[in-house]
């Protein structure tokens, strides 16, 4: 069965760190490669998180599926950057070398293709680093990390819930939809939209009625064992900060401080080479 | 006496939707150490009458009540729902629904996290609940990995944590195959003698639970306590036969062979019964009576599987392995066999659901493979569990309908097809009412209907009598039996070896995949080494037939069948 989260478990340092830590990392990363154009910190970041990766021993072959669909997302994102906005980089860098014009309004500059790569290197600094806390956070110790970072527990927990009841909704869903198919419901795509939608209430309205006797066992059995009894809560798969835990984080609030340190140098969020 | 744990004084309650209360002026006390069996009928208020005790009422909810009820001296109302769950553990029904953590040791350790227990002693402490119920080297499995008897471990273990001093059961059988229940009957009964706690288990499957000693037993009936006795006592009398809850087996003979149940036979357990040379005499009379059933004459071969193999994509083991088999027309047939022997995936096979990898499929010779799951379904209907997960519409007359309105028959055809087949599944007086209004008993009908409008050869349902207490059992039984006679196949999956052995004239074995015993149920029953692989349990008729000094305790198995079946009829 898939889960969201594809939990590998290998010793490295990385899978070491606790999952807050991870979270937090995450979050700083993230804004860091959101905050900046600077194609030079890019570069730094994309290489870095290849670097990790490499640590944490999670292999391409283990997030290839992942990988592939971001791919097309990537190249998608840029055909319809280009086709819509052709001379966005002329626009962004104030100059215009052409390279190749392809006839009307699409024609291709040094300063659009310079874009166009910085936008790729975007996905290359935050994309693997997902990819990485996903396939090394303990989906047990997700929900601690949440409430770590403030997150209320109660809230916290539910994603854990979550997490523990999609491979039993997902095995229900498939077990209503083949006893449905036998009276007649068709899902094969040979059928109208309108048809389909239909067909998919015969297997919807199944599993959210089960899916609520479910829930009526789940909270009560939560509740007779004193969940949301107090304020705060311990976790089991909780752990303790060690060295490498603050060293990350604040590795990671480094490099945020750099995107926003460059922002300022560079008056704005890109950095100009065509000056 | 030792102390008195819980005790309702005059206790009545009424749910706020409810125009009747439920419970009426109950009075009952649980003193430390206890072991008390509430048993009674679905709707009887057995279950309410354990959320009173574990607080989910009034907590969760809503009601008015009367009387007292008290927890060690205290009125739940001054305790909350944490406050008594202090006291009262409480292990529900659904070992699956109940799983909270990802996995086994964070389940465990729930109630202790709520309790903002801190690292050393959370970890050590559930080491050791761990311990108690044998289930400490599981500690990082997920759920799915757990078979439903190691799932029950772990919500038992869940609650020993809190070092509880009552245990509350809610059906703690209804999930589990017959020797998994035994074994659980025995756990339970070690954990009170290791912890000193009172166990309190609601259940209305009476043999089994007292596999193991049990000092009193409170039978409902309509929101009553109809009697609080000694299991001896209540066995003795004609409590049981009123209230509609089903008495052990061996005393069920043992009454048709002429013979009075008295408190000092220790009609208790099988292992505890004592019969006099005159009681064993009646039974031997008896079984030399009764004439054997005339054996049926051989049906003509229905559906034929030959050399099946499959496994599920990703599982190196094969779920199906080299099974050949045949269904007989007309048959009544049962299919058992622990969770994972291969049962549910055969009928998936067999409804088109999977394919094969191996092996063929022929439904009247005519092979299975050349048609779709909706083709296959004119021909077997399937009958799934929870009819929750079939119910997509809002009136039953629509139910019914949808199978035959999406194969495009005309509308006046529909109607008459649909009214026909209500009125055989007896729902012809709600044609007109929404299904929400329906009894669990009555939706189960509703599906079945719906699968029959299509007019199959052979119906396969899965489990179709689990959650039901006698009467819905029998009516369901009954209902499926008529059906029967009308020339349908009926191919039940189930874990429930009353219903075997009572219904059933053919039992398919599974273990692993195979089939290790295709014969009749009485055969299955009595032969301890299919007992042992396919986790069933020996019937007690056959421990008493041999009592009585019978050499083939398996035909008197038979025997009692047979006559059973007359019963019945008549």
């Amino acid at each position: 069965m898939t889960n969201i989260f594809n939990y590998i478990d290998r010793p490295s340092p990385i899978h070491r760190l606790t999952g807050a830590t991870k979270l937090v990392c995450l979050l700083l990363w993230s804004f860091a490669a959101m905050a900046t154009y600077d194609t030079r910190l890019l570069v730094f970041l994309a290489l870095l998180s290849l670097v990790l990766f490499r640590v944490s021993r999670i292999g391409i072959r283990d997030v290839s599926f992942m990988l592939g669909f971001t791919a097309v997302f990537m190249v998608l994102n840029n055909l319809l950057v280009f086709v819509f906005s052709p001379q966005h980089g002329v626009e962004l860098y104030g100059s215009s070398h052409v390279l190749l014009r392809l006839g009307g309004r699409w024609i291709i500059t040094k300063e659009q293709l310079f874009y166009h790569l910085n936008l790729v290197l975007k996905y290359l600094a935050t994309i693997p680093i997902v990819l990485l806390f996903v396939c090394t956070t303990n989906p047990s110790e997700f929900a601690a990390s949440l409430n770590r970072i403030g997150v209320k527990y109660t809230i916290a927990y539910s994603v854990a819930l979550a997490l523990r009841y999609i491979p039993d909704i997902q095995r229900e869903y498939h077990e209503i939809s083949q006893a449905q198919q036998a009276r007649g419901i068709e899902m094969s795509k040979k059928e109208s939209l309108v048809k389909r939608l239909k067909s998919a209430s015969a297997i919807l309205i199944p599993l959210i009625l089960s899916s609520m006797d479910r829930i009526e066992v789940i909270s009560n059995a939560m509740e007779l064992r004193g969940f949301g009894k107090n304020k705060k809560r311990s976790w089991y798969m909780a752990r303790r900060f060690t060295r490498w835990d603050i060293l990350a984080m604040l590795g990671s609030a480094l490099l945020l401080a750099a995107a926003i340190l460059l922002n300022v140098y560079n008056g704005g969020r890109f950095w100009n080479p065509f000056i | 006496m030792s102390d008195p744990i819980i005790q309702f004084e005059h206790f009545g309650f009424q749910y706020n939707a409810q125009s009747e209360p439920t419970l009426y002026d109950i009075n009952l006390t649980v003193r430390k150490g206890e072991k008390v069996l509430i048993a009674g009928p679905s709707g009887c208020g057995k279950s309410t009458l354990a959320h009173c005790i574990n607080g989910l009422i009034p907590f969760s909810y809503r009601g008015e009540s009367s009387g007292t009820l008290k927890i060690k001296g205290k009125e739940t109302g001054e305790l909350g729902i944490f406050g008594i769950s202090r006291t009262v553990g409480t292990v529900l029904q659904d070992p699956d629904g109940q799983f909270i953590g990802l996995t086994v040791a964070e389940d465990i350790a729930f109630a202790l996290e709520n309790d903002c227990v801190a690292e050393p002693e959370l970890h050590e402490r559930v080491q050791r609940a761990s311990r108690m119920v044998n289930i400490q080297d599981h500690l990082g499995h997920a759920p799915n990995e757990l078979s439903g008897g190691q799932k029950q471990r772990v919500s038992l273990a869940g609650v020993m944590v809190d070092d509880v001093e009552v245990l509350l059961f809610d059906e703690p059988l209804a999930n589990l195959d017959p020797a998994t229940g035994k074994t659980a009957m025995e756990l339970i009964d070690e954990i009170q003698r290791q912890t000193g706690a009172a166990v309190i288990i609601i259940e209305h499957r009476l043999e089994d639970v007292l596999h193991r000693h049990v000092d009193r037993i409170v039978l409902m009936g309509k929101g009553r306590i109809l009697a609080d006795t000694s299991p001896a006592e209540l066995l003795s009398g004609s409590w049981l036969a009123d209230s509609g809850i089903r008495e052990p087996l061996y005393l069920t003979a043992l009454k048709y062979a002429g013979v009075t149940i008295r408190p000092e036979m220790h009609p208790e357990s099988i292992e505890a019964l004592t019969l006099d040379e005159e009681d064993q005499k009646k039974l031997r009379d008896w079984f030399h009576a009764v004439p054997p059933a005339p054996e049926k004459p051989a049906r003509p071969v229905q559906l034929r599987a030959e050399g099946l193999g499959f496994s599920y994509p990703g599982k190196g083991r094969q779920t199906i392995r080299d099974l050949s088999t045949q269904i007989r027309q007309g048959e009544l047939l049962a299919i058992v066999g622990t969770n994972g022997a291969g049962k549910s995936t055969f009928s998936k096979l067999i409804c088109g659901f999977e394919t094969q990898q191996q092996g063929t499929l022929q439904f009247e010779d005519e092979d299975l493979a050349a048609l779709s799951i909706k083709e296959r379904a004119d021909r077997i209907g399937y009958v799934m569990q929870n009819p929750n997960q079939m119910i997509s519409k809002v009136m039953i007359f629509d139910e019914v309908a949808l199978g035959l309105r999406t194969r495009k028959m005309p509308e006046d055809e529909v109607r008459e097809r649909v009214e026909e087949t209500l009125k055989i599944c007896g729902l012809w007086p709600f044609r007109s009412w929404p299904i929400s209004a329906l009894s669990f008993g009555q939706k189960k009908r509703v599906t079945i209907a719906s699968i029959l409008a299509l007019r199959p050869k052979m119906i396969i349902l899965d489990e179709p009598t689990a959650g039901q207490d006698y009467r819905h059992y029998t009516d369901i039984m009954e209902f499926l039996t008529a059906l029967n006679r009308r020339g349908i196949t009926v191919v039940m999956i189930t874990h429930d070896m009353h219903l075997m052995l009572e219904y059933a004239e053919r039992a398919l074995v599974f273990s692993r995949g195979r089939i290790i015993a295709d014969t009749d149920c009485a055969a299955v029953l009595t032969d301890p080494a299919i007992i042992r692989e396919a986790s069933l349990k020996e019937t007690s008729l056959y421990e008493l037939g041999q009592r009585c000094g019978l050499e083939d305790s398996r035909a008197f198995v038979r025997r009692f069948i047979d006559y059973e079946r007359e019963v019945f009829r008549s």
